[in-house]
């Protein structure tokens, strides 16, 4: 039996408020995430999906309407107070990282997630061992550079490091932003392969943006198209599996 | 002799400046010009509480505390009023020296006859100059310590990924605008400390003593890191003090080779503008580079 873990409800949000320039980017969206629910998000650009992201993740504030996590309205807590339940991974592999802390330094603020950080030792040579076993499930070397600066890593390997910080803690809800678009084919893929794994191990509630319509169909169980602001297409399920990229195609010929 | 004994001394004192300057400078990195006024502010608070009879110690201290206000109040013009921090730093600069006049009722207040940190018992025994060695010594030690400490606790991490990532800080539930302002109380704590020390130890506060006190601090930090190269953030926090003292020397020599006090703060701009264009000097004069491209060209 599922629940709604995440309702978005009648969410407006403009930008540029009270000028010539105003544009109302979310237009009473409705959305309701339940747990569990691997959604990925599609949409042509511009349409709202990243502004959807910063209305939940709070860097936006919204103009009218409710967002309730478990049933109690989040819309008015700040970014810091919503990381105690989420967590982000963004497109820029630079955004996710501190680039002059080591990768065991990320990790351990990555473990401290939305808790208060208080004047007691850090502690991280106790957590040592267990980075290194995390970090040598990824696969690319990040296990022998945990006393690397962030800084000096490749671009996938800081993209990866993002991803394991993100989901160390586990999150009530996680969100990708295109998280593998700035990477090689490759190792965007190894990424995405990565990801899957991990959300389906920890049943983790996820929204992930992607501009791959094949990514978008193989992954996840459901599928959402925003439109004007608006969810226009939501399909979960066995009609997700039989969807096809021709009928996702046609479908965006229709809407445009 | 006595003259590098002097020079380690005030390195010493001075020291306290640079490493106050590198939470802001290095960790937040962004340039806080609050300094300037919160440097002869600790001055001031700790000559006029003396001079008042308060104990030297918990004058110093209250100097730090005043010092602290002053930082909250840029970080709240900062962080909270959205005032460019270059501003923010330069409006509490400039309110500070109308602060500093009232505290000290005029320009300039001697603290003749009166006791300071550096007059007691077993420091006036010591020989000439080794008194400040001593006490910045200790005080060096004390407070890089503590710094240190607090660099490798939770709030310390946080605070370092404030200044290096604030997207991902935020993104982890850090409040980066409250590190922001910790970071500007305790780092303008520590420079009014400084100005607390340097006060008693020449016997007055002035209140143009602040002028150029940014480029000082800035040259003990920058010193350190071209003469030490690479290290660790704590290495780097002993560098700071290490290149405070070198700074004293290079002062020593300046004076040595004919200029006077008065051009020392164009001396010191031009060490400090030397010292940050050296990675641009570096480019510009690979030799290695020049050589090998004339090798290739010969193939």
């Amino acid at each position: 039996m599922t629940k709604p873990l995440l309702e978005l409800k009648d969410v407006v949000l403009k930008v540029n408020r009270n000028t010539p320039e105003e544009i109302t980017i979310l237009n009473k969206l409705n959305l309701t995430i339940n747990a569990g629910d691997f959604i990925t998000v599609l949409g042509s650009n511009g349409a709202g999906k990243s502004t959807l992201f910063n209305a939940i993740g709070g860097d936006l504030s919204i103009d009218s309407g409710q967002i309730l996590l478990n049933g109690k309205d989040i819309a008015h807590e700040s970014v810091e107070k919503r990381t105690r339940f989420l967590a982000r991974v963004f497109q820029d592999p630079k955004l996710g990282t501190a680039p002059r802390m080591t990768v065991a330094e990320n990790l351990l603020l990555a473990e401290r997630r939305g808790q208060r950080r208080g004047l007691l030792p850090r502690g991280l040579n106790h957590h040592m061992a267990h980075y290194k076993e995390l970090t040598v499930t990824m696969h690319n070397g990040l296990d022998d550079r945990l006393t690397t600066a962030t800084g000096n890593l490749s671009g996938g390997q800081r993209q990866a490091l993002s991803f394991l910080m993100a989901t160390l803690k586990r999150p009530e809800i996680l969100l990708l932003d295109e998280h593998t678009a700035a990477l090689d084919p490759r190792t965007g893929q190894d990424l995405m392969h990565l990801t899957n794994e991990r959300v389906s191990q920890d049943k983790l509630t996820c929204l992930m943006i992607t501009h791959h319509m094949e990514d978008a169909l193989t992954y996840g169980n459901r599928l959402i198209v925003l439109h004007h602001g608006k969810v226009t297409y939501d399909v979960a399920g066995a009609d997700k599996q039989a969807l096809t990229s021709e009928k996702l195609y046609s479908f965006f010929a229709e809407i445009e | 002799m006595s003259l590098a004994v002097s020079a380690i001394g005030q390195g010493l004192l001075w020291a306290v400046l640079g490493v106050g300057l590198f939470l802001t400078f290095r960790i937040l990195d962004f340039a806080d010009m609050t300094v300037e006024g919160t440097f002869p502010l600790g001055a001031a608070t700790a000559v006029a509480a003396i001079a008042n009879g308060m104990n030297p110690l918990l004058a110093t201290l209250l100097a730090f505390v005043i010092g602290a206000l002053a930082g909250l109040i840029t970080g709240l013009l900062y962080t909270k009023g959205h005032i460019p921090i270059l501003l923010a730093g330069i409006l509490v600069m400039t309110a500070c020296y109308s602060v500093n006049l009232r505290i000290m009722g005029r320009a300039n207040v001697s603290l003749l006859g009166k006791a300071t940190l550096f007059k007691n018992h077993f420091l006036a025994s010591l020989p000439q100059y080794f008194d400040s060695v001593v006490l910045g010594t200790l005080i060096m030690v004390i407070i890089t310590t503590i710094v240190i400490y607090f660099l490798q606790t939770d709030l310390g991490q946080g605070f370092i990924a404030t200044g290096d990532n604030q997207t991902m800080a935020r993104s982890l539930g850090i409040n980066t605008d409250n590190m922001k302002i910790m970071g500007l109380m305790v780092s303008n704590g520590l420079i009014a400390f400084g100005g607390a020390l340097v006060a008693q130890n020449n016997g007055y506060a002035d209140v143009n003593m602040g002028i150029g006190i940014i480029v000082i601090a800035l040259a003990s930090i920058i010193i350190g890191e071209v003469a030490f190269g690479d290290l660790t953030l704590n290495q780097r926090l002993v560098a700071v003090t290490l290149g405070s003292i070198l700074y004293r020397f290079v002062l020593l020599l300046v004076l040595k080779l004919g200029f006077s006090a008065n051009d020392l703060n164009l001396i010191s701009a031009i060490i400090l503008a030397l010292c940050m264009m050296l990675p641009v000097f570096n480019n510009v004069l690979n030799f290695k580079h020049l050589v090998k491209r004339g090798l290739d060209t010969n193939d």
